[in-house]
């Protein structure tokens, strides 16, 4: 649709940001610009400053979790302000035991996310089951959701969750953001 | 003027399309994973029906393949706001079973222990509700209390929330000198905060707005719904067992069951409000009543030795290993044993067929009967009011769901 | 805890009215339980609710037990109590697989979601009831989790790689 509003070869009216994408996609001075360790730092550096979360609570673990967030340990000086809706949120914490009853809801929730986003997988049974092993309780949310960073602890302890939280910062920041191909992501 | 009002809401009722809604499970108001479906027409809501199960665990199913000291940390899981009081109620059952009686000083600090997890529970009950219609000042102010209430468990057995404290036969570690003078410390604190929260809600116009008169359930109503707890005594059905069937040491400490009157949302506020200053004169009764002595049983078949031995005595190894192996054969029978948890009645039912495993343990769960009486209160009421009367219920789907 | 005995008026005064129903009584650890025949369940609570000295209008609980390779297999237990005089009780049922019980959510309503517990844990079908339909599985489920020949680690699936073989 925009090819055909060009009015001179290779210029296009930037009216929308579409169009702006649409040229800037095939120009070579972009790859140049997602290779530049500049670039990847800002970029780095701005979304690991500010994870949101969503206030999701599944069990126990919810309870540390909002501790975190609350007085004392207080999760905000960190930039991470909970959001109740997916599509504000960065990051999900499954906070809890997940059953195979609210397995379909948590994977609809994280497909409701926007990219990019991250999953920390908060206790053991998130991790792994934990001590409920049983008919009803799926084995590690991993089985559901991509996990980016596991906290031990049955429930871990809003310090634990915190580090959690410096573990996620620190593998954003190793990652390269504008090469999304090298993610196996569409552009 | 009745009869216009009546005459006026149900044109409105007429004029809009009945929708059916679905809260939850994620909801930032529902408390965990509760999934309310609506029937709505409006704002006004026709009907509410809970959907539970999404935090189902089996809990029951595995106690079955457990022996019976090895199914205390589940219980911690269940109503992961007040542990000590599932504690509580599980070793119990089990030691009606077994026909024995605990040491002096162990019963003084279960006591202790059970109504300090009622003030973390009810501290997070009010500061989640006061979020949930809009007072977000609350919240952070009964988390810092909450910590301190966590540090003393801390000290007392380590953990922040799960704490298996209470074992079979008495309690895993004594009460310090140290706690002692902490929870002291803590029980002259606490009336001042609690009057704090008071200053901040109860004349609060926004608070009463969306409390008074809301969710209202009459006495008889509350008692066939099988309402129970804080929400129960709201109503002013003087019920409670801590009174009724005192065990541990209830019947010798001086307290009183703050009652409601008309049974809406503002009415179980303050019975919660009530409890938790009572809970504060329990303890401190306690820490001043409490004998020294032991903290468990003379009975090794049921009582491990204390951690510090096992390290360096052999036959405590020896012990210690026969307990955590084999561990206690429990006389057969069937026995149904309440405490008055946070939230209501919490029961635990055992059938034992003589052997170190439960054969069927069912445990009757306050907020999963509190939760059938959300159709009848928020019935014919607004959407909003829906928000309030969940959170005046104060439901732990960890305990709900099982 | 009000321990009862043999004296007690949860005894005597039902062995005064239902003597033919009675199967058995049990006193165990200051507990009065009625194990009680099926057809005269209605009548009981009815009679435990209207009683002027037991007035017992707070079911606590609706409870199954799984008594699996034993004849009647199923036992369905209630408990109640009683907010004016202080009361416990239990009554027992025994039943078959297949068996169908009458609900009492007529006479108490906290009796409808426990029910639907019991339903959706063994299967055990309460006629009369409003709404009987699972509470905790999900609607879909195959299997009474909590029969005692259900395993606890469930059958294998996508979400529990651990699981039992399904035969």
């Amino acid at each position: 649709m925009v090819a055909e509003k060009k009015t001179h070869e290779g210029v296009a009216q930037f009216t929308t940001l579409e169009s702006i994408f649409e040229v800037m996609r095939d120009n070579p001075i972009m790859d140049l610009v997602r290779e530049n360790p500049v670039t990847r730092h800002v970029v780095n550096w701005g979304r690991a400053s500010s994870l949101w979360p969503m206030s999701f609570c599944l069990a126990c673990c919810a309870i540390e979790m909002i501790c975190a967030a609350c007085s004392r340990y207080d999760l905000d000086r960190m930039g991470s302000i909970f959001r109740v809706s997916p599509r504000q949120a960065d990051v999900m914490i499954v906070a809890g035991t997940m059953t195979k009853k609210i397995a379909p809801t948590v994977k609809i929730l994280f497909d409701q996310m926007p990219e990019p986003r991250w999953v920390i997988a908060q206790g053991g049974c998130a991790s792994a089951g934990g001590p409920y092993n049983t008919y009803a309780v799926v084995q590690g949310a991993d089985l559901v959701v991509p996990v980016d960073v596991y906290v031990p602890g049955c429930p871990p302890r809003p310090e634990a969750l915190l580090f959690g939280f410096l573990q996620l910062q620190e593998k954003i920041k190793r990652e390269q953001p504008l090469l999304l191909k090298k993610r196996g992501l569409s552009e | 003027m009745s009869d216009k009002i009546e005459k006026k809401g149900r044109e409105e009722i007429i004029s809009t399309r009945g929708i059916t809604l679905n809260m939850g499970p994620q909801h930032p108001s529902c408390h965990g994973v509760l999934h309310l479906i609506l029937d709505l027409q409006g704002e006004r809501v026709m009907k509410v029906e809970p959907d539970i199960g999404y935090l189902h665990r089996g809990t029951e199913k595995i106690a079955e393949n457990l022996f019976y000291p090895q199914f205390v940390p589940y219980t911690d899981r269940l109503d992961y706001l007040s542990g000590m009081s599932n504690n509580l109620a599980y070793v119990q059952a089990v030691e009606k079973l077994l026909a024995i009686e605990i040491p002096e000083r162990a019963k003084y600090i279960r006591v202790i222990a059970a109504e300090l997890s009622r003030l973390s529970g009810h501290l997070l009950g009010v500061g989640a509700w006061s979020a949930d219609v809009g007072a977000m000042t609350v919240l952070l102010y009964a988390f810092r209390e909450r910590e301190m209430i966590l540090d003393l468990f801390e000290m007392l057995c380590g953990a922040r929330m799960t704490y298996s404290y209470l074992r079979v036969g008495g309690v895993r570690y004594d009460a310090t000198e140290e706690f002692k003078e902490r929870c002291r410390e803590f029980c002259r604190v606490f009336p001042g905060r609690v009057d704090e929260y008071e200053r901040l809600l109860t004349g609060n116009r926004i608070w009463l707005k969306r409390n008074r008169g809301i969710g209202i359930i009459s006495a008889d109503d509350a008692i066939n719904l099988g309402l129970g707890g804080p929400n129960l005594r709201g109503s002013g059905v003087r019920y409670d067992i801590r009174k009724d069937e005192p065990y541990l040491v209830y019947d010798r400490l001086d307290f009183e069951v703050p009652l409601g009157t008309v049974g809406d949302c503002f009415d179980r506020y303050v019975v919660r409000l009530g409890e938790m200053r009572q809970s504060v004169r329990i303890i401190e009764q306690c820490l001043r009543d409490m004998p020294e002595g032991p903290f468990v049983v003379d009975m090794p078949e049921i009582v491990p030795p204390p951690k510090q031995t096992i390290y360096n005595n052999m036959e405590a190894l020896i012990h210690h290993f026969k307990y955590v192996s084999d561990s206690f054969k429990v006389p057969e029978g069937e026995v149904y044993s309440a405490i008055e948890s946070p939230k209501g009645e919490l029961g635990v039912y055992i059938v034992s067929d003589g052997t170190e495993k439960p054969y069927r343990l069912k445990i009757r769960v306050p907020t999963f009967m509190n939760l059938q009486s959300i159709d009848h209160m928020s019935r014919g009421g607004y959407f909003a009011d829906v928000v309030a009367v969940v959170s005046s219920l104060d439901p732990v789907m960890g305990e709900c769901d099982k | 805890m009000a321990l009862q005995d043999k004296d007690s008026i949860l005894v005597k005064r039902f062995q005064e009215r239902f003597a033919p129903s009675i199967l058995e009584t049990t006193v165990f650890r200051g507990e009065v339980t009625h194990l009680i025949k099926k057809e005269s369940l209605l009548d009981i609570c009815s009679f435990l609710r209207s009683e002027k000295d037991l007035k017992m209008d707070y079911l606590s609980d609706v409870m199954g037990v799984d008594y699996h390779p034993r004849a009647p297999r199923f036992e369905v237990l209630y408990q109640i109590y009683s907010t004016t005089n202080k009361l416990r009780l239990r009554l027992k049922i025994r039943l078959e697989d297949g068996e169908t019980v009458p609900s009492v959510t007529g006479h108490w309503k906290s009796a409808n979601f426990s029910e639907r517990e019991v339903y959706d844990m063994f299967g055990i079908v309460f006629e009369g009831h409003p709404d009987l339909k699972r509470i905790y599985m999900p609607h879909d489920w195959e299997g009474f989790p909590l029969r005692k020949d259900y395993p606890l680690k469930g059958y294998k699936d996508r979400y529990n790689p651990y699981g039992e073989e399904k035969e």
